[in-house]
């Protein structure tokens, strides 16, 4: 099976790789997928108390339409805000990377992995707040 | 400067050997005679050169030219020999042995057969329901009637089932973690209705070798047919017919440096082991396989049979020095590597080696001028990762981060050290941004961990 060319780009110069202190209370962390099924995909995001995601971070195990897929989700979170983040779908990254069929789930998992960050970061907050009250 | 790309996956095919392709050329030119002419020079030319060798691939497996079938390839020699043993012992019985492991073409032909099986039990059920109903029935009513007249302890029902199908009942054993059969486990599977044992030489992924001389011994000692797949061994590990008692064997040409679609069934002759053909037509190979014999092919194949056969000794002792060289340099250098399969029963080219926490598929887009496999689930349209690893009692997710390395008589020292130093180099890197290898480093214990299956 032949690879995009945008598929080899972001599996050989993976943009964002890292991690983050996921004890910080404005990192979230998404962790999706599983060992078993060949694909883990761990996304960070750092979001400002107003909501602005200024920082992404992965860390994937997976095929290169996974590592490409989380790599491209990191570009395009940062700078959005967390409801604009939520709106990003599978379909716009399986498009932008032109997975094929048996690839639509890393696409998947990225979209799950920009939701799990999200939600993490916002139970996180909502803690905090149920705490400060 | 090595050459790129590298080829290491010879257990998938193997170069033709310049020496093969010589010999072949006459016959794709001047002689290409049909070897059945009884008439004329060309046909006797064929017919002396399938002669030639037809006792060159016999002489590799210490066999006489009479008992070589030559086939289009191993996967119409195992069709051939499980198919036509079946079709022919039917009256004697219709059970097989075999191994969880083995290659999809001895799998797929007994599902075929199990399937063939059930298909002639529900037609009989279909029509004692009708006698006893006494009327006609649906087989939407089977499952209900059955239990109405009590099918499974009808007399005629049962004395039906038991005669000939056409079709085989299976018993698929699994295997030790290392890969290899169990003796006793196999002799406690065989009942007086089995016809034949069918377990493979050395297997195509993990490189694992069977004690075939035991399982022949067994066979011979319990009055079953053995048939041995043994295609990824021959020319690689001595093989003999006789000392093994094997009483078949699938071989192919291009896993020893022939030309494709051309391929071997070995037929014992004493004792004598009756196959009933399952291509019809001009009665070529002595009935057993019909088909205008492929010379050229033919050819190629006897050359490299009689060169693996000369050469076998010092060529297997170069390649597992190879293969040494391979796997100390990846397992010195990296952690958290797995060997899947015996080290000790193997195949002195293979490797087949998981780099945990690093993905399989993903590592090969690494080492992209380096033709490898691997076990990982992305590589097949399927998503499943390995049945052979699987059958191995290998985690999921070692099994996902395996690759097979299969060297062969032209790699070479250069491509062994490339090699290893690229791997090295892409598993570090995969691993740098894989969160499990953090995990795992960090002490969590992955299992421990509620992962969503998607």
């Amino acid at each position: 099976m032949a690879y995009s060319d945008k598929v080899i780009d972001h599996y050989e110069n993976p943009r964002n790789v890292g991690s983050m202190d996921k004890e910080d209370p404005n990192v979230g962390t998404g962790l999706v997928g599983a060992p078993a099924c060949g694909d883990v995909m761990r996304l960070q995001l750092k979001i400002s108390d107003d909501g602005l995601i200024e920082d992404a971070r992965f860390k994937t195990f997976g095929c290169g339409s996974a590592i490409a897929s989380s790599s491209l989700v990191t570009e395009w979170v940062k700078g959005k805000t967390v409801d604009q983040a939520m709106t990003i779908s599978n379909k716009d990254v399986a498009r932008e990377l032109a997975l094929p069929p048996v690839k639509i789930h890393c696409s998947v998992l990225a979209e799950d992995a920009i939701k799990a960050a999200i939600e993490d970061f916002k139970k996180k907050r909502a803690a905090r707040q149920a705490k400060a009250s | 400067m090595v050459k790129l790309p590298i080829y290491m996956d010879n257990h998938a095919t193997t170069p033709l050997d310049p020496r093969v392709l010589e010999v072949m050329l006459p016959y794709l030119r001047e002689d290409f005679g049909n070897a059945s002419s009884r008439n004329h020079v060309f046909g006797w030319k064929a017919e002396a050169a399938v002669k030639k060798a037809r006792a060159q691939v016999a002489a590799l497996i210490g066999a006489s030219d009479q008992e070589i079938v030559f086939t289009s390839g191993a996967t119409e020699s195992d069709n051939l020999a499980i198919k036509g043993v079946v079709e022919y012992y039917k009256s004697k019985g219709d059970h097989i042995i075999t191994l969880k492991t083995e290659h999809k073409a001895v799998l797929d032909t007994c599902k075929r057969l199990e399937r063939v099986r059930q298909e002639r039990l529900d037609e009989l059920k279909l029509l004692r329901l009708s006698q006893l109903a006494e009327r006609d029935v649906s087989p939407e009513e089977v499952a209900e009637l059955a239990v109405k007249h009590d099918l499974e302890n009808d007399a005629t029902y049962r004395k039906w089932a038991e005669m000939p199908t056409g079709g085989a009942r299976v018993t698929y054993l699994d295997v030790e973690q290392d890969g290899r059969v169990n003796l006793e486990k196999l002799e406690e599977a065989m009942t007086p209705k089995t016809v034949l044992v069918s377990i493979m030489f050395v297997n195509n992924e993990i490189g694992v070798v069977q004690p075939i001389a035991q399982i022949g011994e067994l066979c011979r000692k319990k009055g079953i047919l053995f048939h041995c797949d043994a295609v990824q061994g021959i020319g690689k590990v001595p093989f003999d017919v006789e000392a093994m008692k094997v009483d078949l064997a699938s071989i192919t040409s291009h896993k020893m440096y022939g030309p494709k679609g051309i391929g071997a069934l070995y037929v014992r002759r004493k004792p004598r082991v009756r196959i009933a053909p399952i291509i019809d037509g001009g009665g070529h190979e002595r009935g057993m396989r019909s088909g205008t014999l492929n010379v050229a092919a033919i050819v190629g194949f006897g050359h490299a049979a009689e060169l693996a056969r000369l050469e076998l000794a010092d060529e297997a002792a170069r390649i597992l020095r190879l293969r040494e060289k391979l796997r100390k340099g990846l397992t010195d250098a990296l952690d958290m590597t797995v060997l899947n399969g015996s080290l000790e029963h193997r195949l002195p080219g293979n490797l087949n080696i998981s780099f945990a926490h690093a993905e399989g598929e993903s590592l090969m887009m690494g080492i992209k001028d380096v033709a490898v496999s691997s076990g990982s689930a992305c590589t097949s349209a399927s998503l499943e990762p390995s049945y052979v690893l699987r059958a191995l009692g290998v985690d999921e997710e070692l099994a996902h981060s395996s690759i097979r390395f299969g060297l062969g008589r032209f790699t070479t020292d250069e491509e062994v050290d490339y090699v290893v130093k690229l791997v090295v180099d892409k598993v570090r890197k995969l691993r740098d941004m894989s969160p499990l290898y953090e995990m795992a480093k960090e002490g969590i214990d992955l299992k421990s961990i509620e992962w969503t299956a998607h």
